[in-house]
């Protein structure tokens, strides 16, 4: 095979991607990647700077390809599929970190982050994280109706609990939520970045430095002892505590927001959650929430290294290859009857959290929180029900991560 | 059922703690797996292969 017949192959009628979710069925992935997804478990795509990466919408494509150390997140590399022309604008400016190293030096940042996440530490959390969820139910049932989900619980308790877990003061809340919002936008120019993507990570650099010379239990102050320590600068530290701030509350918000939604548009689903007490069959509903749901749009960037054969086709090393989470957890063939939220299904090895070396840091802590808030809030407020159209709810369809902007609900 | 683990390729996911808890653990300091069971019993075998599946890093190796 010829790089002359590679591109000829390429320059063919090449769909442009991201594509649009159908406005009847917001939970699903967007009919055309379904549809690509349903002829071949990779194909090309065209992204915003005329690049043409591939596009993995099978499950176990992605999977494999995920685990594979010819695929490298480092983009840098010529042939990167960039997000957006602000990632490609920063891209020598941002320093290395968790999200965009490989091989050794990923190790080497991953694990510095990931003393607060461990399975143990989550579990030591559950109580707190439970009381903050209560606080706010009990204010949702002293409050007006109709409540808004997102601003009474969507938002605050994954804030609450990240901002604890990092030692970052709660007053500084709204800050943080705006400014993960800009650097969240799908679409964000060049521009955007100076003035608003920086000031966090100004923010960062200065509550890293407090924290050196008064340290206390938590993730900054940890980020901080390495620093004293030598093994990364402040700009680092604050770069990592950026990332987990940012994915710490972000994401998990869109999850509850989302997922309350869909529980509400099933409520025979929604019933088997608030009626059940055992652990096993509450951690399994929110596997199928976060498999049915991937709020993560966009897809999961990555560049080949090298050759690599797959599924009957080649992927050259240079070229970007993007790994599109939502079809890949509605790939029929891992999943039957993918577009059916159901809640015992075994979904224990979705995607939503991405797979490989890269897969989410604070998966575990993700989990306890919707494991929580899910069954807290049908628990609590079983006759919970939408106080708008479901038409009328406005969709972050402009968002790296997905899910809604506000959520009526009265009871 | 042989079990063995590589630290060296580990990242911390605690997928395994979440699958089979009796049989793995993970470091305190940076979440390293930390092997607990070398030759889990039959009741713990489901579990186990489970955890294999779901680590993210192909850390963990079984030999049946």
């Amino acid at each position: 095979m010829t790089d002359t017949l590679a591109a000829n192959e390429v320059s063919a009628d090449v769909p442009e991607y991201p594509m649009e979710r159908s406005a009847r069925c917001p939970f699903a992935p967007p009919p055309e990647v379904l549809e690509m997804g349903a002829s071949a478990p990779l194909s090309r795509v065209r992204i915003w700077d005329g690049s043409t990466p591939w596009l993995i919408t099978g499950y176990e494509v992605a999977r494999e390809l995920f685990a594979d150390s010819r695929v490298s997140v480092d983009d840098r590399r010529p042939g990167f599929p960039h997000w957006n022309e602000m990632m490609v604008s920063t891209v020598n400016k941002r320093p290395r970190s968790v999200f965009t190293s490989d091989a050794e030096e990923h190790t080497r940042f991953r694990r510095m982050l990931s003393k607060p996440f461990t399975f143990k530490r989550v579990e030591g959390l559950r109580p707190k994280i439970q009381q903050i969820t209560d606080d706010h139910v009990d204010a949702i049932l002293a409050g007006p109706q109709p409540a808004d989900v997102v601003t009474a619980l969507a938002l605050p308790v994954p804030t609450l609990v990240i901002s604890e877990m990092l030692g970052v003061p709660y007053e500084d809340h709204e800050f943080f939520q705006h400014h993960a919002n800009v650097g969240l936008d799908r679409y964000a120019k060049a521009e955007d970045t100076m003035t608003k993507g920086m000031s966090l990570a100004k923010y960062l650099c200065d509550l890293v430095e407090a924290k050196m010379v008064d340290p206390a239990e938590d993730a900054v102050s940890d980020l901080a002892e390495r620093v004293t320590a030598g093994e990364i600068d402040v700009k680092e530290a604050a770069q990592l505590g950026t990332g987990l701030l940012i994915a710490g509350h972000e994401t998990t918000a869109n999850m509850i927001g989302i997922g309350v939604l869909a529980l509400l548009e099933n409520p025979e689903q929604a019933a088997l959650l608030s009626s059940t007490e055992d652990p096993k069959v509450i951690a399994n509903a929110v596997e199928e929430l976060m498999r049915y749901l991937s709020i993560i749009q966009n897809g999961q960037r990555r560049v080949a290294t090298d050759d690599i054969e797959i599924a009957g086709e080649t992927i050259r090393g240079g070229e970007g290859i993007i790994i599109d989470l939502a079809p890949a957890n509605w790939d029929a063939n891992a999943y039957p009857e993918p577009d059916r939220l159901d809640l015992t299904r075994d979904a224990g090895q979705q995607l939503g959290f991405g797979y490989g070396r890269h897969q989410c840091v604070g998966q575990q802590l993700a989990r306890a929180e919707l494991q929580i808030v899910f069954h807290t809030l049908f628990r609590r407020i079983p006759t919970l029900r939408l106080a708008i159209p479901f038409e009328e709810i406005p969709f972050k369809h402009d968002r790296l991560a997905y899910g809604v902007y506000e959520l009526p609900v009265a009871w | 059922m042989k079990v063995t683990v590589a630290q060296d390729k580990c990242v911390s996911s605690g997928q395994c703690v979440l699958n089979a808890g009796g049989v793995f653990d993970q470091r305190d300091d940076d979440g390293v797996v930390i092997l607990l069971i070398e030759n889990p019993g039959p009741e713990l075998a489901d579990d186990t292969r489970r955890a294999a599946a779901a680590c993210p890093a192909l850390a963990i190796d079984i030999e049946e």
